[in-house]
């Protein structure tokens, strides 16, 4: 993966001020059909939360098992959030739009955005 | 990869001790076994030292999936036992992957599988070509994932993937109430399940191991005891040896001359049990330590197994009666154990027994006393416990000696229930009389060799034990200064009886002299008569020739008629 500045470093200190960048990763195992269902859901809900303000990394373990033990992947598929902190896990097809919102943390983002 | 034989299961030795013997051979190869008891009973252990064994001692590398403690965790719990796993890991004989489940930080949002867990083990196998694998606690999923039937059919299909992949897992499970494990595993996991208990009895634990299942193989039934020591875990012991045992003609001394000569003139059968019983401080440790010292004079290794006293307290004590065992520890042909009895549970204390026994292979053993077990155990333990101890020792040859301490008067039922374990038995006790008490033996049997039916005095000297008769006559059996007075009053009598013979004897012989002078008086006088009778004959004769001399002188000068 490509290195990112992800704190965006504010200037003023505030630490609660949420990133510009999401950073996320979906682990897939093939392209099986429930991939390929949380893949396009997430793109959804991304490009209808986040516009343009989130890097998506899919990674399929069948090609870099290696990967798994780093993110603790035990579930397929599972989306990771990796920024902003804390690292939250939603396990998978997400196809229940409303509980990836919550697990994202989107819901508060869009208030504080608003 | 799954080998289709339709011979005997295949078997995949674990290298543990005893435990292999138990399962005849070892796991199911190719097949998942469950391991399940309670937090604390040594599930992970066992696994952990299945795996380590398979590495070093079989080269079948292994993969360790921990969802419980990390691979550091991990090393450090193993490395007590003498394990190396930082050291295998990086040979690459063994691999360990650290499955974390933080349920805090996993949102559900829909189906999904455990595909992630199939490629990490995958990976994981093939990283290292294992062929044993360990899941330990693999039921921690089901508290850090969500929707438990889709968890169960996960599971499901990775027990079906293991065995399709040919690798012996082990699966460790925590005990659930009323069923094997919480989570129902057993229900998956079908071919070997090994139940590990933890018991508290009286404040004492005692590991139990027992094999619940085993489809395809025969296996010991029982609960078996296990203990978790320096080298290990094992598994004690051996399913029950049974009375195969040989036995030999060979003697062995007592190291008391007199008790040899009790026992037909040679001591102990080699390779026989000894008890020797009785209340306190009846003299039962100074007898072990005779057999003890005569063992060691010949050379011989000795084992000591002190439940009482301290080795330094045995010796000094020892000292006082003329035995110096410090000599034979000195040489390394004495080695004592001491421990307290109430220090582990009885299985612990037998399991150390034997292996102290296993390392330091006396030709003698002695337990003083066994029957401190009884602190440790119920009678029907210990008792079971004994008869694996006697059958071991049996095996393998060695001479042993008990000592018991009996209560009150049942002097013939010790409180062990061993006695018909017992090939010779010394009963020794305490004779309350005429205000003192003093110590007898008795021999109340001593299987396959003459022995004597007579009760000794036993005696502790400064030389050691000695025995004595006791004394057996019209007053009864007397011991101790009884016996010393009644001894002197019968030496006074046949010293009179013999003063007695003597005045008679020169009684007789005073009457046979005056007699003798008697006669000699008589003949004497006689002689005298004698004499004087054959002086008057002669004079008589003497006169009748002279008067016939004169009478032809007469004639003569008559001028009488010549005739």
């Amino acid at each position: 993966m490509a290195a990112k500045d992800p704190f965006n470093s504010p200037s003023d200190g505030q630490r609660t001020a949420p990133p510009t960048i999401w950073e996320l990763r979906l682990y897939v195992a093939g392209r099986t059909p429930r991939s390929l269902t949380a893949f396009a859901n997430l793109k959804a809900i991304c490009e209808e939360n986040l516009g343009g303000r989130y890097t998506l990394e899919v990674i399929d373990l069948l090609e870099n098992p290696q990967l798994a033990a780093g993110d603790q992947i035990l579930a397929i598929p599972t989306l990771v959030r990796r920024l902003p902190p804390p690292v939250r896990k939603i396990i998978g097809d997400l196809s229940n739009t409303e509980r990836v919102l919550v697990g994202l943390d989107l819901r508060t983002a869009r208030a504080v955005e608003e | 990869m799954n080998k289709m034989t339709l011979g005997p299961l295949e078997k995949c030795p674990t290298g543990i001790e005893g435990l292999d013997e138990l399962l005849n051979g070892g796991l199911p190869r190719g097949r998942p076994t469950l391991v399940c008891g309670s937090a604390g009973c040594g599930k992970t252990l066992l696994a952990m030292e299945f795996l380590v064994r398979g590495a070093v001692e079989f080269g079948e590398p292994g993969v360790f999936m921990a969802f419980e403690e990390n691979g550091q965790e991990l090393a450090q719990n193993v490395a007590s036992l003498g394990f190396d796993l930082p050291g295998l890991i990086a040979a690459k004989k063994v691999a360990v992957d650290f499955v974390s489940v933080a349920r805090e930080e996993i949102e559900a949002t829909g189906e999904y599988d455990l595909e992630g867990l199939f490629i990490r083990l995958d990976h994981a196998i093939n990283s290292v070509g294992a062929k044993r694998v360990v899941l330990d606690t693999v039921e921690s999923l089901f508290s850090g994932l969500p929707h438990p039937m889709i968890l169960r059919g996960e599971l499901r299909r990775l027990f079906r993937w293991l065995k399709e992949r040919g690798v012996t897992v082990i699966i460790t499970g925590e005990r659930g109430e009323g069923s094997l494990t919480r989570q129902g595993l057993e229900e998956y996991v079908s071919d070997c399940v090994i139940l590990l208990d933890h018991r508290i009895v009286e404040q004492i634990s005692t590991r139990r191991l027992r094999v619940v299942k085993y489809r395809g193989s025969t296996h010991g039934t029982n609960e078996y005891p296990f203990l978790i020591g320096e080298k290990g875990f094992s598994v004690l012991p051996i399913t029950s040896l049974g009375l195969q045992h040989v036995a030999r003609n060979e003697r062995v001394s007592t190291g008391v001359p007199r008790l040899d000569a009790m026992l037909g003139g040679n001591g102990y059968y080699r390779g026989s049990t000894v008890l020797v019983s009785g209340t306190a401080g009846c003299g039962k440790t100074s007898l072990a330590a005779h057999f003890v010292d005569a063992a060691c004079a010949r050379g011989e290794r000795a084992l000591l197994f002190a439940f009482e006293e301290s080795p330094s307290q045995i010796v000094r004590n020892m000292r006082s009666i003329g035995i110096d065992l410090q000599p034979a520890v000195d040489a390394g042909l004495l080695q004592f154990h001491a421990a307290r009895p109430a220090m582990h549970g009885l299985e612990m204390h037998l399991a150390a027994m034997l292996r102290a026994i296993d390392e330091f292979e006396p030709a003698v053993v002695v337990v003083d006393p066994a029957s401190a077990f009884v602190v440790a155990g119920n009678d029907y333990d210990v008792k079971a416990m004994m008869m694996r101890l006697v059958d071991y020792l049996k095996t393998k040859g060695i001479t042993a000696l008990f000592c018991a301490l009996t209560a009150g008067e049942q002097l013939e039922s010790s409180d062990l229930a061993i006695s018909s374990l017992i090939d010779t038995w010394l009963l020794l006790r305490v004779i309350d009389l005429a205000g003192e008490r003093n110590r007898a033996l008795y021999l109340l049997k001593s299987r396959g060799m003459w022995h004597s039916n007579q009760i000794r005095e036993f005696v502790l000297t400064d030389q050691g034990v000695d025995l004595v008769d006791v004394y057996v006559g019209p007053a009864g059996v007397l011991t101790g200064s009884g016996r010393m007075a009644q001894e002197a009053a019968e030496k006074a009598a046949t010293l009179a009886r013999q003063q007695e013979i003597g005045r008679r004897r020169r009684d007789l012989e005073r009457k046979r002299l005056a007699l003798e002078a008697q006669i000699a008086a008589l003949r004497v006088a006689f002689e005298a008569e004698e004499a004087e009778l054959e002086e008057a004959i002669r004079q008589g004769e003497d006169r009748e020739s002279v008067l016939v001399e004169d009478r032809v002188d007469m004639a003569r000068l008559r001028h009488a008629d010549q005739v």
